[in-house]
């Protein structure tokens, strides 16, 4: 069976892993409190700086998911795959890109306004290369990512899995992320995804 | 696990060049391409080449809503929604699949679905513009956070689209929405040919479309990517991409009925893990994913009889492409890119570009490459430059996009 080894939620300007809250930092806006997740974990990525909202909240989700390692340890770049989805793709950054149309397009805003950028952020930083999707779908869907990564690993395309839900639009946003692997931990089960999914953080 | 075998149902295509599958193919093998000369201020302020709808110069018009057969009024669909309604509506023609059937799913792929309705809400001001929309109160002028109108936001939401597509078809099982840049449609089409064989549904109801539209166009001109010819791609004097649009539907079935047809055998997809916006340097996990979906469906190499590839025309991606495919050991097989026909149809090209691959099995014969004149890449390929007849039985159809992802499909004739 496939196993829930560690996840991370970020909502309501506070950080938890592993259900346990890391970080919060109540009152600040949503660009400050991704600056600020970014310097308290003192994770030293320049390339943080260039990115979306919704890849910093996506990368830095992964960021805190990822803290303890894979349990696992030495897997190939090409057995680790990332699944995300979410509900507003990247609208946000889209309203951000097309009123730059009006003066100058910017290529530096168009790359982001797809919402798989976020999962390459993450393959970048961590040189994963095996299977990735991006999903859009209403609310969160733990009984489809359930069985469309129990697939993936089930049938070895993927020996770990970084997955869930990274939504943001405005100053509204959430992401749960779940790190699913073959070793011990919490049953891969939709109870158990949505259980997570719902929390109260802290 | 992986037992059940799947097929190809049905398919359809709409396009400049055509309302079916059939109507297309034909055109395809005359040489006839849906690329002209375009000249519209609401899209660019320059002339710019693509492959859009329009009823002169041997295209076709997207059909008008007919308000007969769709069951509420036209308006409230948009551009978007006609394109994959007119193209599922086709493809379930043959009439051998329930949509309402619980082990029935339908599946979407776009990349930016309805993002033209930010042009008509920041053109215009007030209601009216936006069919459908209850609330209709963006204005423009407005600064981006104070212009989220929630009404607006979720009639762009990929989502609300597939639940009116849902909605009219009569599906009962909810959508599912594949977005992933450029191998949205593979990626579609390996989710539904995976939930088949894992025995989750019997039929799996494929469509992916996109618009060109002022955002789109804008965005590949800000990256210099847009060709200031028809696209030419793997020729040495290829200067960038094509935008084109349309949509694509593929019924998959595990019925034995529609055996002795094509077989959806395997596929994958990878990330680079290097680059945002530019393919890998060396193409080692475009053919990492290759040779995965060679195993997944069990042929090596010399099996393959031809590739559609993605060929965008970008410098880059056809270096890569080339890098990929001969890293895979399938130099020797003809590849074609339809991209000279067609322009990039984004989040349709996987779909529309796998029927193609697909018809060309039934009837044996490879489509040459419309633009390639003299080979551009650094790995020799074998470019396919005119009408090949010849037996075919086994394909792989390849895509790459931004994000730095890449997938790969194998599709059989049995």
């Amino acid at each position: 069976m496939n196993r829930i080894t560690a996840s991370c939620r970020i909502s309501d300007q506070s950080i938890s892993r592993n259900g346990d809250s890391v970080f919060e930092n109540k009152g600040a806006d949503l660009s400050d409190f991704l600056l600020s997740g970014y310097r308290h974990f003192e994770l030293n990525y320049p390339k943080f700086y260039k990115m979306d909202n919704l890849s910093k909240l996506g990368w830095l989700a992964a960021e805190v998911l990822l803290k303890e390692g894979l349990s696992a340890g030495s897997y190939q770049p090409e057995e680790i795959g990332i699944t995300l989805a979410n509900a507003n793709s990247s609208l946000d950054t889209d309203l951000k890109y097309y009123e730059t149309v009006k003066e100058i397009p910017s290529p530096a805003l168009f790359v982001y306004t797809l919402p798989n950028i976020m999962i390459g952020e993450i393959c970048i930083r961590n040189n994963f290369k095996g299977e990735s999707a991006f999903f859009v779908s209403p609310r969160f869907d733990a009984d489809f990512l359930e069985r469309y990564v129990n697939d993936l690993m089930d049938n070895d395309v993927l020996q770990a899995c970084i997955c869930g839900w990274v939504d943001l639009l405005g100053d509204e946003y959430k992401a749960v992320l779940y790190l699913v692997e073959k070793g011990p931990g919490t049953p891969f089960i939709k109870e158990n995804i949505n259980k997570i999914f719902q929390a109260e953080n802290g | 696990m992986r037992n059940a075998d799947v097929y190809i149902a049905s398919d359809n295509i709409v396009s400049p060049l055509g309302l079916t599958t059939a109507a297309n193919f034909s055109q395809l093998k005359k040489g006839i391409s849906g690329i002209r000369l375009h000249d519209d201020d609401a899209m660019s302020a320059q002339p710019f080449y693509a492959a859009l709808f329009g009823d002169k110069d041997g295209l076709v018009g997207l059909p008008a809503p007919d308000a007969g057969a769709m069951q509420r009024s036209p308006e409230m669909y948009t551009k978007f929604e006609r394109l994959l309604i007119t193209s599922i509506e086709n493809a379930l023609q043959d009439g051998g699949i329930d949509v309402g059937d619980k082990k029935t799913v339908l599946i979407i792929s776009s990349t930016k679905g309805n993002i033209s309705l930010l042009e008509t809400a920041a053109n215009v001001s007030g209601p009216g513009r936006l069919s459908g929309l209850q609330h209709p109160t963006s204005a423009p002028g407005l600064q981006p956070s104070s212009r989220l109108d929630p009404a607006l936001t979720e009639r762009i939401a990929l989502h609300t689209s597939a639940r009116l597509i849902t909605e009219y078809f009569g599906f009962t099982n909810p959508p599912i929405v594949a977005s992933n840049a450029c191998i949205s449609g593979i990626m579609a089409i390996l989710t539904g040919s995976r939930l088949l064989r894992s025995g989750q549904y019997e039929n799996a109801v494929i469509a992916g479309a996109d618009v060109i539209s002022n955002f789109v166009l804008s965005g590949f001109q800000s990256f210099q990517a847009i060709s200031s010819r028809p696209c030419r791609p793997f020729d040495r004097s290829r200067d960038g991409i094509t935008l084109g649009e349309g949509a694509g539907t593929i019924i998959l079935s595990s019925h034995r009925k529609y055996a002795g047809g094509i077989k959806v055998m395997g596929g994958s997809t990878s990330n680079d893990a290097n680059h945002l916006s530019a393919p890998s340097r060396t193409g080692a996990e475009l053919g990492h994913s290759i040779n995965r979906a060679l195993k997944e469906a069990g042929l090596s190499s010399v099996d393959i009889d031809f590739i559609s590839a993605h060929g965008t025309a970008t410098l880059y991606n056809d270096e890569m492409e080339a890098k990929a495919i001969t890293l895979a050991n399938l130099q020797a097989a003809p590849v074609n890119s339809l991209k000279g026909y067609y322009g990039h149809t984004l989040g349709a090209a996987g779909l529309i570009e796998s029927i193609i691959a697909a018809t060309s099995l039934k009837e044996d014969l490879v489509l040459p490459t419309i633009g390639f004149e003299e080979m551009g890449v650094s790995q020799p390929l074998n470019i396919c430059s005119t009408l090949l007849s010849a037996p075919l039985q086994h394909c792989l159809k390849t895509a790459s996009g931004f994000g730095g992802c890449n997938a790969a499909l194998v599709l059989s004739k049995e």
